[in-house]
């Protein structure tokens, strides 16, 4: 799992320093600049999907189509096998002579069943991968924060960061102009 | 000059969303319908109107599993009557949300994303009404899980070769991925209510539903993307749904019923009355709800073509159907058509080719799309008539089929109708709690819709 964990031990008395911003546009620059700056620990947090601001700040690697196609092919395969299994090995019946094992009989249960493996995974792999539910998270803790769900933005490096120093992270962000400040509380 | 031929022509159109809105606009006009709008009396009335209505289902429900399905007007030869007519029409009104929401999400429609939140609430609602009819007709229904393949002592499985089986499977499916799906748009909106509400009861529950989402672009790239592969394993199964329904039908040899034509005209009957449904609720609730900035001309013109789109491949199935009639050459095909013109249910024959081909082609004039009156009658009488649709298709091919001796009448009893209309009490139950406690309109997709939401475009814009 790529998410950083959120135990205390990583962490000394903060948790990161986070910084507000105004539009999409200078998150977008100011999380691509700090990502050049060499910091690694770093998330950027938005009221809306942007495009391009995974990569500023790094994050390619998107396992959430590997799960949905294995759980889409463990639905329609088992969804297959149940319907061999029952019609033609354990309870055989004869209907209108038509061969026990009758596929084309079988498709459509096999479809759904893809479908809804799919479904499923997409919704809990994505959930799982991102590491939700999670009620407790120290970001909250910073009372701006709340409009990360309205209209501002925000990026934040973690202390966890090698790079990470209290003084110096701040005056670099201080460097990117946002609106404010805060350092987040572990 | 110059600066007029650079508007593109879509822009040329009534807008998705009215100007001067903002990302803090957007979000205070959603959410504070739920959370800082009294509740009105109009409101509290309605409520009181439906929910006694859901209780007369409850009745009809309780009489019946008391008594059995003798107390419903189904006999042979007709032994599918209303439960099959309404489990039909409920599940066909089902579909547009999820066309809505899929569909058009793939082919990047952005005026869906005023209309998709409540357009799968619908769905839901419409699929569960749905679901009840197969399992009250079962006349056992405390035995409805033997539908299901689990292993038992009784050594039995079910036989995979009956479309009755395939429909199980396809309404359980779509029942659970449009749970799914809705659920998943609501995430980050419900994110949005845990961080706007005061009381904190209410901020626990919407904190405990949203899941400690916080809107991390990790967690927004990995959700974008499933987002997306929901919206295309959702197209193909809306697309079956309707497919294994008419299956139920098709697979069968009564005259009427066997005919290949019946998946596509299923489908396209079922979108035509979604949309229709979709209209009915959207048409009151943009003018109570205050929210014609975000539901606009432009969404009901939309819709209104897409009904009249649909309403002219369900006139081609009628055609068609008409036509194999005399093309077969078979005398039950063509004694199928003579009775439905000309036998004791040709009136219902009638007042079906009105409102659904007839009515509706009004919706050729712009003046009729975008007056919401207007459409909002047209949509009930499409409504009316897709019921009609397939109370012909049940009933009337059934109750004169091959033998001439066993031929029939069918009447629905007072049973019957309190079934059917406590399913629309129901129905509209749900969605009365629904506007009130969950964003009817997905916030966070809205604020996509503003210019500044994309980064290189803003750009270009500064410039």
């Amino acid at each position: 799992m790529s998410e950083s964990p959120v135990t205390s031990s990583n962490y000394g008395s903060n948790y990161g320093l986070m910084a507000e911003f105004d539009s999409a546009q200078e998150l977008v620059a100011a999380a691509h600049r700090t990502h050049v700056a060499g910091y690694q620990k770093i998330d950027a947090y938005s009221p809306f999907p942007i495009e391009g601001l995974a990569e500023a700040i790094g994050f390619h690697k998107n396992r959430v189509p590997l799960v949905v196609l294995i759980g889409g092919l463990i639905g329609g395969l088992s969804g297959y096998a149940l319907q061999y299994w029952v019609a033609a090995i354990t309870y055989p019946m004869n209907i209108g002579g038509r061969p026990y094992h009758s596929w084309p009989s079988f498709i459509i249960v096999t479809f759904e069943m893809t479908i809804l493996f799919g479904g499923l995974s997409a919704l809990f792999g994505m959930l799982a991968l991102n590491g939700l539910p999670m009620p407790y998270h120290p970001v909250f803790n910073v009372p701006e924060f709340r409009k990360a769900s309205e209209n501002k933005f925000f990026l934040v490096v973690f202390s966890s960061d090698p790079k990470y120093d209290a003084a110096g992270t701040r005056s670099f962000l201080q460097g990117l102009s946002p609106r404010m400040i805060a350092e987040v509380p572990s | 000059m110059a600066t007029n031929l650079q508007i593109p022509v879509a822009d040329r159109r009534a807008p998705v969303i009215e100007p001067g809105h903002t990302f803090t606009t957007i979000t205070d006009k959603i959410s504070n319908i739920v959370l800082k709008r009294p509740i009105s009396i109009g409101w509290i009335f309605g409520f009181l109107v439906m929910f006694s209505l859901t209780n007369m289902l409850m009745v009809a429900l309780g009489y019946l599993f008391i008594k059995g399905t003798g107390i419903w007007g189904i006999n042979i030869p007709v032994g599918w009557g209303f439960a099959i007519v309404n489990f039909v029409w409920w599940i066909g009104i089902g579909h547009a949300g999820t066309l809505i929401s899929a569909i058009l999400c793939l082919l990047r429609q952005t005026w869906r994303n005023s209309i998709n939140r409540f357009a799968e609430a619908m769905t839901l609602f419409a699929v569960a009404c749905a679901g009840m009819f197969p399992l009250a007709h079962m006349g056992r229904p405390w035995l409805g899980y033997w539908l299901f393949p689990y292993p038992n002592t009784m050594n039995y499985w079910p036989n995979f070769r009956s479309p009755l089986v395939w429909d199980v499977f396809a309404v359980s499916t779509y029942f659970t991925i449009s749970l799914v799906f809705w659920f998943t748009g609501l995430i980050p909106d419900l994110a949005t209510l845990r961080d706007r509400s005061e009381h904190p009861w209410v901020q626990r529950l919407y904190g405990v539903l949203a899941l400690g989402w916080r809107g991390s672009a990790r967690h927004w790239h990995r959700y974008e993307t499933a987002y997306l592969l929901l919206a295309g394993l959702s197209t193909p199964l809306v697309l079956s749904v309707h497919t294994v329904v008419s299956f139920d039908f098709a697979v069968g040899i009564v005259p009427g019923w066997h005919t290949t034509i019946f998946p596509p005209y299923f489908v396209a009957g079922a979108i035509y009355s979604g949309f229709a449904m979709v209209l009915c609720l959207a048409i009151p609730i943009r003018t109570i709800y205050g929210l014609k900035d975000f539901i606009t001309e432009r969404h009901l013109e939309t819709m209104a073509k897409v009904m009249l789109g649909t309403g002219l491949i369900v006139a081609y199935g009628y055609g068609m159907e008409a036509f194999m009639g005399w093309y077969s050459g078979e005398h039950t095909d063509s004694f199928l058509m003579w009775n439905r013109l000309h036998g004791p249910y040709a009136f219902w024959y009638a007042a079906l080719l009105a409102c659904n081909i007839g009515i509706p082609q009004v919706l050729w004039l712009k003046k009729f799309r975008v007056s919401p009156g207007l459409l909002w009658l047209i949509s009930f009488i499409v409504l009316v008539g897709m019921w009609l649709e397939r109370f012909i298709i049940v009933i009337v091919s059934l109750h004169r089929d091959f033998l001439t001796s066993s031929w029939g009448m069918y009447y629905p009893t007072k049973w019957d109708w309190m079934t059917y209309i406590g399913t629309i009490g129901m129905f509209l139950t749900a969605m009365w709690l629904f506007v009130r406690i969950l964003p009817m309109i997905s916030i966070f997709e809205m604020r996509t819709l503003l210019p500044e939401a994309h980064v290189h475009e803003a750009a270009e814009v500064e410039k």
